[in-house]
């Protein structure tokens, strides 16, 4: 396992490495815990890279600039926990329908409002996918690992750039602060996406035109010389307001077609032992650890468990839950919340086999242990 | 494939938490794989502490120590708080300032950590890298190298002699014992 260029690196850290690999040259946020590392990471790396941090007013105020400096053409993120990722809603709407692109972290504690500001949660799944009001796409991710903390970060800002959306990446206490041994890839190794500038002269641009199929508009830079309209209000392709129903009909299909006809490239996940599994766990960040224990302690005693782990969290896997649903007997859903995500496996399998939850929401973790318990209290 | 847990505990503000990355740092450098974790209350200084390590050949999947093959207890609300779920093969290494209950594991040592780090080495902020002395001499958890060039990686630059020699009194305090 000697590796020179093996070393340790907690998971906030990664994150922030990440999204300078990514390209990143722009942060605001306002520090919080267990999320603070990112900000405070950022103050000092960003300036050596020609980046810039500012840490604002609030959180309302560091999403709003996160989306000007976007919009000036640098790639921007901001990072956070529940108290500011229910302050930041407003403007992760106002980034939807601008499609302005961006990456939001939540690095998740314990809730609701102030919560348990020190011990890990997985409470924002719904929030992410439905916190900003109003039909909208989601991208979320959400890492497992250090090592993934970087390069889902990576992938974060890839969807975000290639999209044109906010792209929410969720990791929790035990995620952001756990430090792990590490390789990381070289930088020029990886695959960087970047926004498709104007291919028109300003006076022919319109930024709003894009096939109605869930085309994905160009965006050039402000100050680049393309002069257009923002605005929150459901607008045509010109950039300005409109109220016209076929107009906004057409609007809404094309930012939700975006995702749908891209699920390949976006549903992103990790399948393991699921061939011959009757009993298959899905679970999600530090959750999916104590979950890929339990399931080896299990095969160690020869029943047959199996993991899915979702790493794209929206959109759903869908389909391929459907898939394991008809397969296996039992679906065992463990997460440090009171039965989010289950609800929308619950949704996908429809009855065809039994969905079961092991849920906390007392700051703890789930153990390897308490999921064992459970796949043999259900033989 | 073996695996060693360890728990670091005492009070916030000792250290306790670098304690634990130059040690997960140390494994690495010896080219094996670790895991580190903390748990803390709100407050920065003061409450109960700890630090969590765990060093394998292996894959970590569960990150968080569940039955310590060793534990450190600097102070006595630490060690009450923690020591519940010891190994019956686990070592304890207490400050000899903490009355250690009747538990069943390997071995109890109750040196003089606090007091080394205070009065021998000059400086009570250096516990924790006495105590890192101590934890590798009686158990030889990573090499001693290692060990060393972790803890020069991690100190404030001018402060390396200063750490050096924590690190020999950590490890003398296990020999006159």
């Amino acid at each position: 396992m000697t590796n020179n260029q093996a070393k340790l690196m907690q998971g906030n850290e990664a994150c922030l490495e990440g999204a300078i690999a990514a390209g990143m040259r722009f942060f605001a946020g306002y520090p919080i815990t267990p999320s603070t590392e990112i900000a405070e990471g950022a103050s000092e790396r960003l300036p050596m890279v020609g980046g810039k941090f500012i840490q604002m007013e609030d959180e309302i105020g560091s999403m709003a600039a996160v989306i000007g400096a976007s919009l000036a053409g640098l790639k921007a993120m901001t990072a956070t926990s529940g108290p500011g990722m229910s302050l930041k809603l407003e403007n992760i709407g106002y980034a939807s329908l601008t499609e302005i692109p961006c990456v939001i972290v939540n690095v998740q504690r314990g809730g609701p409002s102030t919560g348990l500001p020190t011990s890990p949660a997985q409470a924002d799944i719904m929030q992410a996918r439905w916190g900003a009001h109003g039909d909208h796409p989601s991208i979320v991710l959400y890492p497992a690992s250090v090592s993934e903390a970087y390069s889902v970060t990576v992938t974060a800002f890839n969807l975000a750039e290639k999209y044109r959306m906010p792209v929410i990446l969720l990791m929790d206490e035990v995620m952001g602060h756990m430090r792990e041994r590490v390789v990381l890839p070289d930088a020029k190794d990886l695959q960087i996406v970047n926004r498709e500038k104007a291919s028109v002269p300003p006076e022919e641009y319109l930024p709003y035109k894009a096939d109605p199929d869930g085309g994905v508009p160009e965006m050039p830079a402000f100050g680049e010389g393309y002069r257009y309209h923002v605005t929150g209000l459901i607008h045509s392709e010109n950039g300005f307001p409109t109220t016209d129903a076929k107009k906004t009909a057409t609007l809404l299909n094309r930012l939700m077609k975006k995702i749908d006809n891209n699920l390949d490239d976006i549903v992103k996940y990790q399948e393991d032992s699921l061939d011959d599994a009757k009993i298959v766990l899905i679970a999600y960040g530090s959750t999916a650890r104590s979950a890929k224990s339990a399931m080896d302690m299990a095969r160690e005693q020869g029943i047959p468990v199996g993991l899915f782990r979702p790493i794209t969290i929206w959109p759903f896997a869908e389909d391929k839950v459907k898939e394991i649903a008809g397969k296996a007997e039992k679906i065992i859903v463990p997460e440090m919340n009171l039965g989010q995500y289950r609800s929308e496996i619950e949704r996908a399998v429809a009855g065809k086999c039994e969905v079961i939850g092991i849920n906390r929401a007392d700051g703890e973790i789930i153990t390897p242990e308490d999921i064992y318990e459970k796949i043999k209290g259900v033989l | 494939m073996s695996s060693t847990e360890i728990r670091l505990s005492g009070s916030g503000g000792q250290g306790l938490l670098l304690c634990g990355i130059i040690l997960a740092e140390a494994a690495i450098l010896d080219g094996k794989n670790a895991v580190q974790t903390q748990s803390y209350g709100p407050e920065a200084r003061g409450g109960a502490s700890k630090s969590e390590v765990i060093i394998s050949d292996g894959d970590i999947y569960y990150p968080k120590v569940r039955k310590p093959d060793i534990f450190l207890a600097l102070t006595q609300e630490a060690y009450d708080k923690y020591v519940g779920s010891i190994s019956k093969e686990g070592i304890i290494i207490a400050d000899q300032s903490v009355e250690v209950s009747d538990v069943k594991c390997a071995k109890i040592y109750c040196l003089p950590i606090l007091d080394t780090a205070k009065n021998d080495v000059g400086r009570i902020m250096v516990a924790n890298i006495v105590a890192l002395g101590t934890i590798n001499e009686i158990t030889s958890l990573v090499s001693p190298e290692a060990l060393e060039r972790a803890v020069l990686n991690r100190v404030p630059k001018g402060t390396e002699e200063l750490n050096r020699k924590a690190l020999v009194a950590g490890k003398e305090i296990c020999n006159n014992k």
